[in-house]
């Protein structure tokens, strides 16, 4: 099954499968992405997509950004906006990995500054952000402490010296979603993530010192007020997310919404990945203040990875991080579900928009944004594979059309078990050097699985969320070191 | 014989795996070495050092393997264990199924161990635990 007969083009970058598709659809499913990414597309992402659909209370669209690429539940990359009150939370629509998402934070350097110590960097930057299967963080905190984390967030951190105050006005929600409640969170979920704050992961999740080339400033203004002032300098990005604890809450509840969905509530789902409960009954404002303490673990955790690489950096480098103006640019979640307001054919409503794979892009002037991009928009950080490049766009007044959302990485297109068979780890690492990308990573097989080539070009993906008008790139980075899991 | 496969097509950001045997335990310890296998490259190197007794019960035959699944993920976490599980009962109650093992396996070393990929969770997309012609055949697909 390649594209579906029914997929009408809307748009060069957006394309729509009418409710006429598959019985039970509510509102149409709509697709973002350049022809040459629709195509490239897997199957099941229509399939997918058109199952959102389906789901009670869901508004105008059923989302799939340029990144798409099948999940289970919700594509990765899909969007979804439930009325509260008539409309279901899903944990399938959010992922198991709970607030995965980006940090991006600038230096003062530049590539010469970092040339010469820049394995070293990279070693410790290995050392101090364990990596890779069963890594435990080098915070260590009691049962007790770990509920005020995931209760407080990285506003836990900070305030514990794990990071500066103005970190927390540029995380998204300023580090810690309001109405976290540990009483909703399984034993096993903090049994699984006590010792992982500060930790990376495997997988996808990654950290990365980039540089920016003089070409790819593609708005100097913006890119400035941004803190990218000048080519050759040196930032640091990374991926990771809520580990074990949002993991397990995702799974505690996927379980807790299959025994009530249908018996108590009459709800019937093409898959069971999109296991869901009313938003506002029992079951579903346990999850959503229980996802909330797994987004401020997330949050806790980044900010504590955050303080690491200042911490590399200032030793490495012999200066503090202040004199190396190591400031947060801003850290953004991409699998969430959040209560947002939103106008909807010319009304202002209250909309539970969930993104899995999709990073929220609020426009200039949105409330929530801090004082100092609220003119410019939010900053999202894509990350593209390893080996190709990220980049740092800006959330525009036409993502409405979006519930401003937009891509969030590349996408995969080749499976890891695909992948793992044509690349090997110790090569790729090889090659990448010799481009003067250095990596470290925990795992042979885990690097090749994440080999550039099983990934979408991330340029096309930007481009297609520009040309739809729901972000718009100011820079792009190259890669120069590299800590995988 | 290697008693499961992985699959090349069917997750494209996970995996996924197809576990075979001849009877329930069987085909649950074949699934169970799938998973290890995932974040542990070389089954044969995690030796016997340390023991979890897993005792579970479910209505749902399918969903116990899930649950069995979920428990090798626990203790990754917790104990930093890599886990095989060469002895399973599974038994029927009534309506319930009722499963007891003892899994074996030692701390996560990276020196020792190549590893892999985290496993974050067992998910339910095409999950499914079905009778065969040889036995029973279990499909199931990893985040990671």
């Amino acid at each position: 099954m390649g594209i579906p007969p029914q997929l009408q083009k809307q748009t060069d970058t957006l394309w729509e499968l009418p409710p006429t598709f598959k019985q039970g659809m509510r509102v149409p499913a709509r697709i973002y992405g350049t022809e040459k990414l629709i195509r490239e597309l897997d199957a099941a992402v229509f399939e997918q997509i058109s199952n959102v659909a389906t789901l009670p209370g869901i508004v105008k669209y059923a989302l799939c950004m340029p990144d798409g690429h099948s999940g289970y539940g919700f594509p990765i990359g899909g969007v979804a906006a439930m009325d509260p009150d008539e409309g279901v939370i899903s944990p399938g629509g959010i992922g198991f990995d709970i607030n995965c998402g980006m940090r991006l934070v600038v230096t003062n350097l530049v590539l010469d500054d970092v040339k010469p110590t820049l394995k070293t960097l990279v070693d410790r930057l290995y050392d101090r952000v364990p990596a890779g299967v069963g890594s435990r963080g080098l915070l260590k905190v009691t049962r007790s402490e770990f509920r005020k984390v995931i209760e407080q967030g990285a506003r836990w951190c900070v305030e514990h010296g794990y990071g500066w105050s103005e970190d927390l006005e540029m995380t998204e929600s300023g580090g810690a979603m309001e109405g976290a409640d540990p009483s909703v969170v399984s034993e096993r979920a903090i049994d699984r993530g006590i010792e992982q704050i500060g930790t990376l992961g495997s997988g996808n999740h990654y950290l990365e010192i980039q540089t920016v080339l003089a070409e790819n400033i593609l708005d100097t203004d913006k890119a400035r007020l941004l803190g990218i002032s000048r080519p050759g300098q040196i930032v640091v990005m990374f991926h990771c997310g809520s580990r074990g604890f949002g993991h397990q809450v995702a799974t505690d509840y996927l379980q807790t919404f299959l025994r009530v969905m249908g018996k108590k509530y009459g709800i019937e789902i093409p898959d069971r990945e999109l296991a869901c409960a009313p938003f506002r009954s029992p079951e579903g404002q346990n999850y959503f203040a229980a996802m909330k303490c797994a987004v401020n673990m997330s949050f806790a955790n980044r900010q504590v990875i955050l303080h690491r690489i200042r911490e590399v950096f200032s030793e490495v480098l012999d200066r503090p991080a202040e004199e190396l103006g190591m400031h947060m640019v801003y850290d953004v979640a991409h699998n969430t579900a959040r209560l947002e307001h939103h106008e909807v054919d010319g009304r202002n409503r209250l909309l539970v928009v969930h993104r899995k794979g999709a990073t929220r892009a609020f426009g200039p002037g949105m409330e929530e944004l801090p004082q100092r991009y609220r003119d410019l928009g939010q900053p999202v950080i894509i990350g593209g594979s390893m080996e190709t490049g990220s980049y740092l766009l800006l959330g525009t007044k036409d993502g409405a059309q979006s519930f401003f959302s937009t891509a969030h990485g590349s996408g995969r297109t080749m499976s890891r078990t695909r992948a793992r068979h044509l690349w090997r780890g110790q090569s790729l690492q090889k090659e990448m050097e010799q481009r003067g990308i250095y990596v470290r990573s925990a795992s042979w097989k885990g690097l090749a699985e994440e080999a550039g080539d099983a990934y979408k070009d991330i340029d096309d993906v930007v481009k297609a969320t520009a040309l739809a008008g729901i972000s718009l790139p100011v820079v792009r980075f190259v890669p120069l070191g590299n800590v995988k899991g | 014989m290697k008693s499961y496969d992985y699959l090349e097509d069917m997750a494209i950001a996970d995996i996924a795996f197809l576990a075979r045997g001849k009877d329930l335990p069987e085909t649950f310890a074949a699934a169970s070495d799938a998973l290890t296998n995932v974040m542990v490259e070389d089954l044969d190197t995690i030796r016997p050092l340390e023991i979890r007794a897993i005792s579970l019960q479910n209505d749902d035959l399918e969903m116990l393997l899930f649950d069995f699944l979920q428990e090798l993920i626990y203790y990754k976490d917790t104990d930093g264990l890599a886990l095989r599980v060469p002895a399973i009962e599974v038994k029927r109650f009534g309506a319930e199924h009722h499963l007891d093992a003892v899994a074996r396996g030692e701390r996560i070393d990276p020196e020792r161990h190549h590893t892999r990929a985290d496993v974050k969770a067992v998910t339910l997309h095409h999950f499914s635990l079905q009778k065969t012609d040889r036995g029973w055949q279990a499909r199931v697909i990893l985040d990671i």
